[in-house]
């Protein structure tokens, strides 16, 4: 109940008022569990715009699968992330045991949940995609009929960066990508799931131009 | 119906608009219909926001003074952000941008309480001045100019310019008994559109010679002049049920529109080839961007507001 006001008060109207969010091939994003979403990270916002991507309805089996170490740090935070948010935590350390570490991500799966998941690890640098973690992978060898779809965002880490504490509003686009069935191999799982996220990166940058290098004719002149 | 306050001419024209609409759609409508073997589906999402922005549009003035101006408000909100996010920005100016977003509410906020003074120096003034002193506090050298400049440049175009609309509300009704404060917007915003819409039909029927090949290829002299006069025709018929325009003084205003309006057209459209993108958003469909529908109210706003404000307020 918290959730759902919490997305239609605040989120919902964030999302589409404030940020304003243009989405490619919305109709690609699971319309039930078990499910999984992945997307690239810049910002908190990530979490909370992809789950505003979801009918009300669902909300209440959209869960992201975030660190323990971050969210849970202190009493307020993780209350909030708990029951607000609908954190699934997950422990970062490596010294904890492959299987036992992803247990509760099996558990909401085996509810039906849509879980989101975020293969860098962390937000980073601004706009910039880093190495996915292959977790992911792991989780798939194990569930083997749970699909896997790619979300691209760019925008958002312009609105809410790592270390800034004030919003500030941009139009934010989203490409959802294919649903990515598991293929049998770990490693070949994370390539094609990288590979599927620099084509929805490439697409974003083909609809921005907001290519990571500068384009041609801005070259400084040398005559 | 909370539009009667309204004087009776603003609200035939209001139906009148609705109407055109409506004539608009059954030929795109009929179109598809008739030939089927021609893709009308870019035309048919056209009108269909057409539909939209005229709702908002009468959203936006038949309540009354304050929805209007908060109406406006956002439509200049969408309009900087949609600039925004089509800019280069620099990760270091984060904070900078929320205070140039603050303006939007302050310089709004004149308008509705009809401080015409601190309405047009607070942004050509004092947001001009604040800013890069913010930059500045940041720290960050590399890129200034181009950020302080082009921050401040969207400023005046989406922000300023655009709330000249809302000030036409500010004027007195007293001095414009046919159409009141909302029959100077209706006016102008209405002959901007419509200018756009006749420059782009002339264009397309005899277009040949093209006015500015390097930044809009399309546009052509037959295109201009032929909107100019349909635009300068409509001002002198309507101008006496809207607005206090003396037979002369509309021909003016006409003209002013027509040929301003394709100024804000072209000015956006540099603006968009400079950066490489064709539509400015894609918060309109079959439009492109809100921008790309303000573009040339981004001039004929405040030149229209100071035409008649010089003559009549």
């Amino acid at each position: 109940m918290l959730r759902l006001l919490f997305f239609l008060i605040i989120i919902k109207p964030l999302a589409i008022l404030v940020l304003g969010l243009n989405i490619r091939r919305h109709e690609l994003l699971p319309a039930s569990g078990p499910a999984i979403v992945v997307a690239n990270h810049n910002s908190h916002l990530d979490t909370l715009v992809l789950m505003s991507l979801f009918p009300l309805r669902l909300i209440a089996k959209v869960h992201p699968v975030a660190a323990a170490d971050y969210f849970l740090r202190n009493r307020w935070l993780s209350w909030f992330a708990r029951n607000v948010i609908g954190i699934i935590p997950l422990e970062r350390k490596p010294s904890a045991k492959g299987a036992q570490v992803l247990a509760p991500v099996t558990k909401a799966l085996a509810r039906g949940d849509i879980l989101i998941l975020f293969p860098e690890g962390s937000r980073g640098e601004p706009e910039k995609m880093s190495k996915f973690k292959n977790g992911i992978a792991h989780l798939l060898s194990e569930q083997t009929t749970v699909a896997v779809t790619p979300v691209f965002f760019y925008g958002l880490g312009k609105s809410l960066p790592k270390g800034e504490l004030f919003l500030v509003p941009f139009f934010v686009d989203v490409f959802v990508g294919e649903p990515l069935a598991w293929n049998g191999a770990r490693q070949a799982f994370m390539e094609a799931l990288e590979s599927s996220m620099q084509q929805l990166q490439y697409q974003a940058q083909i609809a921005t131009r907001h290519a990571q290098e500068p384009p041609p004719q801005t070259q400084p002149n040398k005559e | 119906m909370i539009a009667l306050h309204l004087p009776a001419s603003v609200q035939i024209a209001l139906l009148g608009m609705f109407g055109l609409l409506l004539v608009a759609t059954l030929v795109v409508g009929g179109l598809a219909h008739l030939r089927p073997e021609r893709n009308y589906t870019e035309l048919t999402l056209r009108v269909k926001t057409w539909w939209l922005i005229v709702g908002v549009f009468t959203a936006a003035i038949v309540v009354n003074h304050t929805v209007s101006v908060i109406i406006l408000a956002f439509v200049s909100f969408l309009a900087f952000k949609e600039y925004l996010s089509l800019i280069p920005t620099r990760r270091t100016d984060h904070r900078v941008l929320l205070w140039a977003y603050i303006a939007i509410p302050f310089q709004y906020y004149w308008v509705a309480i009809g401080w015409y003074g601190l309405f047009i120096i607070f942004i050509p003034v004092y947001a001009f001045l604040f800013l890069p002193m913010r930059m500045v506090m940041i720290g960050e050298t590399q890129g200034f100019l181009r950020a302080a400049g082009t921050l401040h440049w969207g400023l005046m175009t989406t922000v300023f310019s655009l709330s000249h609309m809302a000030y036409l509300l500010a004027l007195p009704d007293a001095k414009n008994p046919a159409g009141g404060s909302v029959g100077l917007l209706l006016f102008l915003v209405f002959l901007t559109e419509i200018n756009d819409v006749a420059q782009y039909i002339w264009g397309k029927s005899f277009g040949k010679h093209k006015v500015t090949p390097t930044v809009s290829p399309n546009k052509t002299m037959e295109g201009l002049l032929g909107g100019v006069l349909t635009t300068t025709a409509l001002a002198v018929l309507l101008a006496p049920w809207l607005t206090p325009l003396t037979p002369w003084q509309s021909v003016a205003a006409g003209a002013l529109i027509g040929i301003a309006g394709f100024v804000g057209d072209v000015t956006i459209s540099a603006v968009k080839r400079d950066i490489g993108v064709k539509d400015s958003g894609s918060i309109l469909p079959g439009h492109g961007g809100i921008l790309d529908r303000l573009d040339s109210l981004t001039y004929t706003a405040p030149l229209f507001f100071h035409f008649i404000y010089f003559l009549h307020y």
